[in-house]
This record gives C-alpha cells, sequence and structure tokens, in this order.
C-alpha cells in the first residue's frame, strides 16, 4: 500500500491504528485527540470515518477512561485508551499502575489485561509544569506494564501494532515535538517485536542510548559530531520494557564509553537505569565514567530560557560526548 | 428579573471589566506577534461573572483557578504589567516567568495554585474551605472552574467533602460550553456530559445550588453575596452554575480576536451593532451590556465611558510596554524554587 518514502510520526501511528481496528474485531478506540489538538489532528479523522463504533469521543475523565480500559480488556477487549497529555495520566496512575500491571500476577496469570494506554509526553515548548511532564520513568517503576517509546515513524507503526497484539497492558509514550517529524519508512511495514532495541547509526567511538525524541536529538548532535571526527554510534532500546539490554551492552563493549539521553528527571530516571545496568553487566568494557543526559530535578518552567536550560538538547548531548572521549 | 445594582458598584465593575476586556486584547495581539509560545485561553465574555462574584469576597478570602484565569487574577487587583510579564516569560512576571498564561497566580491576594489541571481547582479549593474553618475566621474559598471540570471524577470526590463537613466553599461554575463548535467542528474541546443539568451532580450530594446568567453582573454579584454569606455563617458550601455563552473569538483552537476590538460606542449609540455578531453585541457581550446600562444615565455618564475607556487604554499600553522591556529571566535561575529556602523572606 506504501507509495511514499517518508512520512511524519503522526501519520504512521494514524495507520497503524487503522490497520489495527482492521485486523482484529476487539481493538477499539478510546479517545478523541489521540495526535493532541495541533496541526495533525485531522488525520484520525479517518479512523472515525471507517470505525465509527470503535472511536469513541470520551469526557474530560482520565481515571474513568483507563479504569474502563483496563476492565475491557479483562473482559476480553484490546482497548486503545488515549490519555492525552501525558501530565495528565497522573489522575489515571491508579487505574494504571495499581490495577492494570498486577491483575494477570495477582490472579496467578489467570487473568490478562491487554490494554494499550498512550499518552503526549515532554517538554513541548512553553507548556509549564503541568503541561510538560515525561512519566514514563515512574511507570518503569511499576512492574507489569510494558513500555513503548517510538522516536520515528517506521518505529511507531511497528510498535503500535504490536502494542494492539500484545496479551499484556502496555504504556506507550509519544513525545509531543516527534509528531510531525518526518522520516525513512519501509515499503513493507509489519509488527516490530517489544525488546529488540534498533541502531540507529554506527559508530566507533561512543554509544548513546536515547528513546523518543532524545534518540532524534541524538541524531542530530551525532551529525554533528562526525565533522569533528568523532562517531557516534545511536541506540535506541524503542522499548523500556522489556529493555534489549544485550544490544546496549554490545555496543558498549564495542565503543567502551556510553552517554545515556532521557528526558525524564534525571533521579531515578530511565538514563540512571540504564546506566546503572550498564555499569554492573559492562564495567570492564568501560573505559570512562558514564555519562547521563536527563531533566534537570525541576518542574518545567514556562519560560523559554529556562525551559531549555532543564531540558536536553543536541547541544548539551554533544557536550556530553566530548566529555566522555575526553576522559 | 435583572438586580438593581449601586451607581458606584456598576462603574467599579464596569472599570475591572473593561481592564480585563483591554489586557484580553492585548494577549491576542501579543500572541500573534510572536511574543510568547503556547496555548492560551482567553476571559473576554465571562468579565461579567468573575468581576462581580470576586468582588463578593473579602480580603481574607481564598480562591482557587483555572487555565482561563487572566480575568480572575485582575479581578482581584493584580498588577496587569506583571500579568502580561509572566505571559510573555519574563522575569518580572507575577511568578518570575515560570508558570506563564496558564498559571497566573498571585498567592499575596489570596490565590491557591492556579491549576491547569482540569478538575485540580475544585478540589484544592476543598482544602482552602477546610483551612478557613480550621482558622475559625469566618473566611471562605471560591473556585472558579469550567464545565469541563465536572467530568473529571476528583470533582464529585471534592464536591461530596466539601458537603459531608459542611466546609465554606462556594463553588462558581463558569459553563461556557452553550454555543462552542467543539472539537468535531475544529474548535476546542466542549463539554462531554450525561448529566442534562450540572446542577444535578452538587444536588446530589446534598449542596445548594443556584444558576445565574453569567453576563449579567448584577445578578452574578447578588447570588454570589448570598452565597458567600451563607458560607461564612457555617451553613455549607454553595454551588453556582453561571451560564456564560462561548465567545466566538474562543471557539477556534488558537484565539482569536473574531468580535473585533471592543467598541465601546456600540453600547452608548454611536456606533452599529449589525453583522454577524449582532446578538454578542447586543445581549451577552457583558462589558457592553452594562456599559449600555450605564450609558442610559445621559450625556454625562457616556462622556465618563469613555474617559474611563482611555485611561484604561492607558493602562494597558502601560502594562504591555512593561511586559516587552522587561527582561527574561537568567537561565541558571531555573533550578531555584524547587524546595523553600530556609531564611528566605
Amino acid at each position: 500500500m506504501m507509495t511514499a518514502t517518508k512520512q511524519s510520526y503522526a501519520a504512521a501511528f494514524v495507520d497503524a491504528l487503522h490497520d489495527g481496528l482492521r485486523s482484529d474485531p476487539t481493538v477499539s478506540i478510546i479517545g478523541g485527540y489521540v495526535l493532541g489538538l495541533g496541526p495533525q489532528r485531522t488525520l484520525t479523522d479517518r479512523l472515525k470515518q471507517d470505525f465509527p463504533d470503535r472511536v469513541f469521543d470520551p469526557p474530560t475523565a482520565e481515571a474513568g477512561l483507563a479504569a474502563v480500559g483496563a476492565g475491557a480488556a479483562m473482559a476480553g477487549m484490546r482497548p486503545f485508551v488515549d490519555l492525552g497529555t501525558a501530565s495528565f495520566s497522573f489522575l489515571a496512575w491508579s487505574q494504571i499502575t495499581n490495577e492494570a500491571a498486577v491483575a494477570h500476577y495477582m490472579s496467578c496469570g489467570h487473568l490478562r489485561a491487554p490494554v494499550t494506554y498512550h499518552m503526549l509526553h515532554g517538554v513541548r515548548g512553553g507548556g509549564a509544569a503541568q503541561h510538560s511532564q515525561s512519566p514514563q520513568a515512574m511507570l518503569w517503576n511499576a512492574p507489569g506494564l510494558e513500555i513503548v517509546a517510538p522516536s520515528c515513524a517506521a518505529d511507531v507503526y511497528g510498535l503500535v501494532r504490536t502494542a494492539l497484539a500484545s496479551p499484556n497492558p502496555t504504556v506507550m509514550v509519544s513525545h509531543a515535538k516527534l509528531l510531525g517529524v518526518e522520516s525513512d519508512v519501509p515499503q513493507q511495514r509489519a509488527p516490530i517485536p517489544f525488546g529488540k532495541a534498533d541502531i540507529k547509526r554506527r559508530g566507533r567511538d561512543v554509544t548513546v542510548v536515547a528513546n523518543s525524541l532524545m534518540a532524534h536529538y541524538s541524531l542530530i548532535a551525532a551529525e554533528a559530531l562526525a565533522k569533528e571526527g568523532i562517531e557516534v554510534e545511536v541506540v535506541d532500546p524503542r522499548t523500556l520494557v522489556p529493555l534489549d539490554e544485550k544490544t546496549i551492552l554490545d555496543s558498549v563493549a564495542r565503543t567502551g564509553r556510553l552517554v545515556v539521553v532521557d528526558e525524564c528527571p534525571l533521579r531515578g530516571g530511565i538514563a540512571s537505569e540504564i546506566a546503572a545496568t550498564v555499569a554492573e553487566r559492562g564495567f570492564r568494557a568501560l573505559k570512562a565514567p558514564i555519562a547521563r543526559v536527563a531533566r534537570a530535578d525541576v518542574p518545567v518552567p514556562y519560560s523559554l530560557p529556562l525551559e531549555e536550560f532543564v531540558t536536553p538538547d543536541p547541544g548539551k548531548i554533544a557536550t556530553a560526548v566530548r566529555r566522555v572521549l575526553a576522559y | 428579573m435583572p438586580e438593581a445594582l449601586p451607581e458606584k458598584l456598576k462603574w467599579q465593575f464596569l472599570e475591572t471589566m473593561l481592564l480585563i476586556r483591554r489586557f484580553e486584547e492585548a494577549v491576542v495581539k501579543l500572541a500573534s506577534g510572536g511574543h510568547f509560545r503556547g496555548h492560551y485561553h482567553l476571559y473576554i465574555g465571562q468579565e461579567g461573572t468573575g468581576v462581580p462574584a470576586i468582588a463578593a469576597l473579602g480580603p481574607r478570602d481564598h480562591l482557587a483557578t483555572t487555565h482561563r484565569n487572566h480575568g480572575h487574577v485582575l479581578a482581584r487587583g493584580a498588577d496587569p504589567g506583571k500579568g502580561l510579564a509572566e505571559i510573555l516569560g519574563r522575569a518580572t512576571g507575577l511568578n518570575g516567568g515560570r508558570g506563564g498564561t496558564i498559571h497566573l497566580c498571585e498567592p499575596e491576594l489570596g490565590f491557591l495554585s492556579t491549576s491547569g489541571v482540569v478538575g485540580g481547582c475544585i478540589s484544592l479549593a476543598v482544602g482552602g474551605g477546610y483551612a478557613c474553618r480550621q482558622r475559625q475566621d469566618r473566611s471562605v474559598t471560591m473556585a472558579l472552574f469550567g464545565d469541563g471540570a465536572l467530568e473529571e471524577g476528583v470533582s464529585f470526590e471534592a464536591l461530596n467533602i466539601a458537603a459531608l463537613w459542611r466546609l465554606p466553599v462556594v463553588f462558581l461554575c463558569e459553563n461556557n460550553s452553550a454555543g462552542a463548535m467543539g472539537v468535531a467542528k475544529g474548535g476546542y474541546p466542549t463539554l462531554v456530559h450525561a448529566a442534562s443539568d450540572l446542577r444535578l451532580i452538587p444536588k446530589s450530594v446534598g449542596i445548594t445550588t443556584v444558576r445565574v446568567d453569567g453576563f449579567d453582573a448584577a445578578t452574578v454579584h447578588k447570588v454570589v453575596t448570598k452565597a458567600v454569606s451563607r458560607c461564612r455563617s457555617g451553613k455549607g458550601p454553595v454551588f453556582i452554575e453561571a451560564m456564560t455563552p462561548r465567545w466566538a473569538g474562543s471557539n477556534p483552537l488558537w484565539p482569536e480576536l473574531a468580535t473585533g476590538i471592543t467598541e465601546l460606542r456600540m453600547a452608548t449609540g454611536e456606533a452599529g451593532t449589525d453583522g454577524l455578531h449582532k446578538d454578542w453585541y447586543e445581549h451577552y457581550d457583558p462589558v457592553l451590556r452594562l456599559a449600555r446600562e450605564l450609558a442610559a444615565g445621559g450625556a454625562e455618564s457616556v462622556r465618563r465611558i469613555h474617559a474611563l475607556d482611555e485611561a484604561t487604554g492607558k493602562l494597558i499600553a502601560d502594562a504591555v510596554e512593561f511586559a516587552l522591556q522587561s527582561p527574561l529571566p537568567r537561565p541558571e535561575t531555573a533550578l531555584e524554587h524547587v524546595f523553600v529556602q530556609e531564611g528566605a523572606a
């Protein structure tokens, strides 16, 4: 079906939802603005047109919607529940982390809750503290959830397809700034298995591990560093649960240096967890201390210079790469 | 029946309502000039609710509000220059540029956190009411929120707690979904609720409810004054639903001055109201409505209206200038204020 070779994250996302709805009658979508309220929002119109009985415009009721999703999943459906801005998923915390996440385990494997939760995460630009959160690190601390954080059109397509087919509860985060970003997509698209990292760029000098928008930023940083003769390898785990530790460790074994980039706050964050894993299991390969590039441990401020100061960007990633190389 | 207000109060309300109107018009211009980023929400069309409602409060009372807060903060007396500076993310802003348009807040004026979380302020206001009662100083807390807040579960929990503990909270719902076009037509999200009458929700937990035309400043003031007095005397919370028809400029996703720069000569009979927004100009625009009522006083009143408009225009022009000339915060200060610094003022 595909003719274009480049596609936006948003367009690929909608394709995956459409194909998911078409291939499985138990899939439905709860959420009126899966792509937020930005310019991409009209892309979802065809979902409503083609599946009018399976796409629902809900009230603003995150807790209720997350519970409906979990309950429907326990009863045999595969709902895709959009919680909108990830900052508001905190209202649904109990339903996600203490209902959906624990149901299978608590029933000794008898119960399944194959719900997919989606949310728009990240520093969107002027969103201030209450519209800029990235809750995936906190969710990583809730065993029982698969966590997906795609960085490009090809990945979001394949990972959404897998999420919709997964027997487990899945949380998928999309960075608000990625929606309009175009990238290459393959002619033949298929589900991408969870737990399989993708090496977005090969390089001999430093391994950079990054997901979501930070993988995109790391590639920008890598291009700039290449001009200085520094070859960066960018590894995108794509899913945090399950995490492809092997691909990360193998890359660090080749380069001997690691920078982990993530937009969640530093303390107890994703960068910290990946750094700890490599420190524990890949210590002998390391030629320099691991560097973490993450959001400062402060709520996100509104004003641009403040926001930029606390948020990782290609420049800060490049600085960290140079630092681990200079060690 | 519209209520009669003392003349002095009418002029006072018009002054504040006009200040808010001109402030919001300046915000749209600053946004279209690219002076700030991010989504924003305007109070145009709701001045007839917020101004007389907040005027019914005393200095010790608390308020909790939402993303649509500009009018509330100004009505309570916040400095318009600092308000605009906050919206532009400047160091001189009400919150030093940390909050922005969605979180204008002035704790010294009694505001609790201005929450951008739908339903957030209703529940925080119940906490404010709890504090008022613990202090036993007859103070009250007012929650100002939109109809969408009642879609959130926490709102119901908060109403129940307020009712159970008879807390002094005035729940002021500014229902601005009437006339909204909604997302399906390319506009902003609008009410999605199974309750045909939102008053049924507080009623179900025994809270006294009142409905009022939100563009009728006089009636709003009377109803809120009565509710505040009921709260002060320990009789428990009151829920007021103010119907504030959706201003055409708040219909699209990004606000626009759909009805133009407000022309007070429409209220004095010196300019016509014909066209697409005739109904708005003649019935629902609360600023024009109150100005028209005052203009009926004769030539001296008309002169006074124009003088007020000129003074307000100057005030806002100065506020815009102050905001634009204000410095941005130094980047490294982003790390400050995560925690209370002991010894800080």
